[in-house]
């Protein structure tokens, strides 16, 4: 029996396979579906979740290496008092989706995105989402909703510097 | 009939719309003959009757609407795939209804075609289809609150408005909400849908405004929402092999080891029924899909291919280019005599268009899970055409259509792929041999192997100028594929009211269908998003050699503002299509001066009733790498539903078209699919998508779908920057074909 940090908690894993990608354990056994299947192979960035705060492929992470490190999958995002993070905020405001099959896996990478970098310019948004695809041709609103949330991850900073160790300037 | 046929069937008819219906006014009966084509008659079936009722005390005045003390509840009726229709259907009735949109829960209805009609996600049919029943069901309840409000009241429902979900009596200052009026509205008999006045558009109050999706929330927070998703207590995991070459049946398989193998449940083989489109294969059942997956690396499977596809691609590539000099076998269109008007014209040009094979690649791999408890058959399934896939079920099975139970979960994409129910059936006849629910997972590579793919095609066409520079002759000789050697495959049939057919004296249309086994299916702008690629281009090849202004051809060819087939609300009107053609040039900027290696391209296609033109600013470096700066697009599809969503399917379809048109090929040797994952299947990235500028003419016909139309003008409109900018004429796609990559 394995055992895995995931969104902040210890979860026990049945599957003896260490070798069982990421996302089948998060989808089949421990119920988080948020994490999506597209390619099997790392192509589609649908299965990305944060390891240790980078975003991963759980199509081609074995669950044993996950193990090793705490695992955030997009369940895991929004606090508790369910007040949506930014990031999602952002989406809905957007209204980004289409099918909507791939957002998880953006939302992961761009969260993962402003945490290392609040304010990102083109350049550097496009290359932190290069590795998640749109098959509907959602990149224009994905865009424009990073920057909306890098707004506000700023203005929400601002205003409670205390919660994030302080002013962002 | 097997089931691809029956998809080709329903495909056609819906390619046809537009302009099948001529010449009489298209009345709503006509309307569904022609697109009802599942269970005899369903569509007719709905009612402004109400199904029966879900609960006392509520009062749910028919299928879509139920309003009781706890709120305001709408029913979307259709599929959702990313087009937005579980959003925009219910706007359509929350504003005859006039209900404050924050108040209205939207659920997803069941399947039931004798409640809510046809329930299908294809042909950008869902807006048009439902439109007045939606609006009739939305104003019915609405006066009927009115009617009941006027009783509480003790005034005349004359002196009664409605707004924000509350009957209002403004002489007194009183208002109802609605969910005061719902015991009292149950009461009253339903209005005929004669009786109903329905709004004018400029009393909209939601229609037009941007709304966001109504799973967005569920959807940010990565709540179970897809096929995929769906779990049951007790459910099991499985996978299912086919012959790479579809058609092939099973001889042999390692059963028993594949039985021993860790966390396997079970494993059989299942025999093929063509008639439901269930291909023969073998079943791995196990305790995860992962477990699954694994234990099918051990699989060995003797095929037997004899009946099998073996469908090559540059077998079918030197045919063509045999028949091209040929005359076709049929001749789908021959208005006047192209043949002399091409001998006759002052110049004429020649030129030789093909293009590949696509596949969907909607990222959601096929999914359905099914249980078999209590006499019946249920699925939970990601399909565009539930009712379909339930009598495919039904007939499987041996059972009756109400022992089959359909419930619609959301598709991530669709594409027209989940038009055919092979998922399902795939599934029931897995589900059917097992006591607990099981989940049907396909991987990838099944997905890609197994697609009914955009068909391929070859173009020789020729035309004829005058000394002015005017078009005078149009031939397209198309080569093209059919299954049966007589109906070409979805997509495969140029027919009169296919663009410049219809505004040309002297145009014709011939067709070859040649021998192709692989199943090929409705995708996306079915036809329209190649042949789009194929006049568009050769129009501007025509303006290129008349030495004229480009968007001066094209006005030119729509002339005089008139419906190309009178009395058509759904045909191509020469104003509409001159009015987008118009607009998007002015926005893009049209004729101003570009830089060196940077041009402009402009194309115009109607499809699915939708008049839509697009400009590309482009740039090319010596490389042949492109980068598409912006696309300028102009639409005019009636009144707008829902901005955000109509906005968001114009920018995807862009997106999408350029993905497709740059690097997507799908090859087939001996029947086999040569590519098998996004490794070999490049999808455009984020860095490379344009910026996208989107115009909407809200012109006041009945609105028509938008989750097509959109994307067949963009290929020629980059292609013919991309010549504009370099004079290189690309007549191939994907263009990477002749060496173009994206910057």
């Amino acid at each position: 029996m394995l055992s895995l940090k995931i969104n902040g908690e210890e979860r026990k894993v049945d599957d003896t396979d260490p070798s069982t990608p990421l996302l089948w354990v998060l989808r089949d056994e421990l119920g988080l579906v948020g994490a999506k299947f597209g390619c099997g192979i790392a192509r589609c960035g649908a299965c990305t979740v944060l390891l240790d705060g980078a975003p991963v492929r759980s199509c081609s992470v074995p669950v044993a290496a996950a193990a090793e490190g705490e695992v955030t999958t997009i369940e895991g995002l929004a606090d508790e008092s369910d007040e949506l993070t930014p990031v999602q905020q952002a989406w809905v405001d957007l209204d980004v989706a289409q099918c909507g099959y791939c957002q998880a896996g953006q939302i992961m990478a761009a969260t993962a995105l402003l945490a290392r970098d609040p304010d990102p310019d083109d350049a550097a948004i496009d290359q932190a989402m290069a590795g998640n695809l749109c098959r509907c041709g959602t990149y224009t609103r994905i865009r424009e909703a990073v920057k909306v949330a890098a707004g506000r991850a700023w203005e929400a900073r601002k205003a409670s510097p205390a919660r994030d160790g302080g002013d962002p300037a | 009939m097997n089931a691809y046929d029956d998809l080709q069937s329903l495909a056609e008819r819906m390619d046809a719309l537009p302009i099948d219906i001529a010449p009489r006014k298209l009345s709503r009966r006509r309307f569904m003959q022609l697109t009802g084509v599942v269970g005899g008659g369903l569509m007719l079936g709905f009612t402004l009757k109400g199904r029966e009722a879900e609960a006392a005390s509520s009062f749910e005045p028919n299928a879509f609407i139920r309003i009781d003390a706890d709120g305001i509840l709408i029913h979307a009726k259709n599929p959702e795939v990313g087009q937005g229709v579980k959003t925009s259907l219910p706007m359509i009735v929350a504003e005859e209804l006039d209900a404050a949109w924050d108040d209205v829960t939207v659920a997803q209805s069941p399947v039931d075609e004798e409640a809510f009609g046809f329930q299908m996600a294809g042909g950008s049919m869902s807006v048009p289809m439902n439109w007045d029943v939606l609006r009739q069901s939305g104003a019915a309840a609405r006066a009927m609150l009115v009617g009941a409000a006027a009783g509480e009241l003790g005034v005349a429902a004359s002196e009664l408005s409605t707004r924000d979900s509350k009957v209002i009596h403004e002489a007194s200052g009183r208002s109802l909400h609605y969910t005061e009026l719902a015991d009292a509205a149950a009461a009253l008999p339903v209005p005929e849908a004669d009786s109903l006045r329905l709004k004018g558009t400029d009393e909209y109050r939601l229609l037009g405004r941007r709304i966001t999706g109504v799973d967005n929330e569920a959807l940010v927070r990565g709540e179970a929402l897809f096929g995929i998703d769906q779990t049951l207590p007790g459910m099991k995991f499985a996978t299912y092999s086919k012959c790479p070459a579809v058609g092939g049946t099973v001889v042999s398989a390692n059963i028993d080891a594949v039985k021993a193998l860790p966390g396997v449940v079970d494993a059989f083989a299942i025999d093929g029924n063509e008639a439901v489109g269930l291909l023969p294969g073998v079943a791995i059942v196990a305790d995860s899909t992962w477990a699954a997956i694994r234990a099918r690396r051990e699989l060995k499977v003797e095929w037997d291919e004899s009946g099998a596809a073996s469908d090559s691609w540059s077998a079918v590539s030197a045919k063509a280019e045999e028949l091209r000099s040929k005359p076709g076998a049929t001749r789908p269109v021959d208005d006047g005599d192209a043949d002399a008007a091409l001998e006759a014209a002052d110049k004429r040009l020649s030129a030789y268009y093909t293009y590949h094979f696509a596949s969907h690649a909607q990222l959601e791999p096929q999914n359905c899970t099914a249980w078999r408890h209590d006499g019946i058959m249920e699925l939970w399934a990601p399909t565009q055409l539930p009712g379909r896939g339930r009598q495919a079920v039904a007939d499987l099975l041996g059972l009756e259509r109400a022992q089959v139970t359909v419930n619609q979960l959301r598709g991530g994409g669709g594409f027209g792929r989940r038009l055919h129910n092979d998922f399902m059936v795939e599934v029931a006849a897995i589900a059917n041999r097992l006591d607990v629910p099981v989940k049907l997972q396909w991987t990838r590579e099944d997905d890609m192997s197994h697609d009914t793919f955009r068909a391929g095609g070859f173009h020789q066409v020729d035309a004829g100028l005058d000394a002015e520079g005017r078009i005078t002759a149009w031939r397209d000789r198309f080569i093209t594929f059919s299954r049966d050697g007589q109906r070409p495959v979805s997509g495969g049939s140029l027919r009169p009211g296919v663009f410049p057919a219809g505004v040309l004296e002297n145009c014709r249309y011939e067709q070859t269908a040649l021998e192709w086994k692989t199943p090929c299916g409705p995708w996306r702008a079915p036809g329209s998003n190649v042949f789009g690629f194929v006049e568009q281009s050769f129009i501007h090849e025509l303006a290129v050699a008349a030495d004229r202004d480009h968007l001066e051809v094209l006005l030119e060819m729509f002339g005089e503002p008139r419906w190309l087939a009178e009395g058509n609300p759904r045909a191509l009107h020469t104003g509409r299509a001159a009015g987008v053609v118009k607009l998007a040039a002015e926005k893009a900027g049209w004729g101003r001066e570009m830089p060196q290696g940077r041009a402009l391209g402009l194309a115009f296609y109607f499809s699915h009733a939708g008049h839509i033109a697009e400009v590309a600013d482009v740039s090319v470096n010596a490389n042949r790498q492109i980068t598409v700066h912006r696309v300028t697009a102009a639409a005019d599809v009636g009144p707008i539903i829902n901005l955000s969503g109509a906005e968001n399917q114009v920018q995807g379809s862009i997106v999408d078209g350029l993905s497709t048109m740059l690097g997507q090929s799908v090859t087939f040797e001996k029947g086999r699919v040569e590519q098998s994952n996004f490794d070999a299947y490049p999808m455009l990235r984020m860095a490379n998508s344009p910026a996208v500028d989107v115009h909407f003419i809200e012109s006041d016909y009945p609105p028509t779908g938008l989750g097509e139309p959109a994307l067949p003008p963009l290929a020629p409109a980059v292609c013919n920057a991309i010549f504009t900018a370099t004079g290189h004429r690309i007549r191939t796609m994907p263009i990477a074909k002749e060496g173009y990559s994206i910057a």
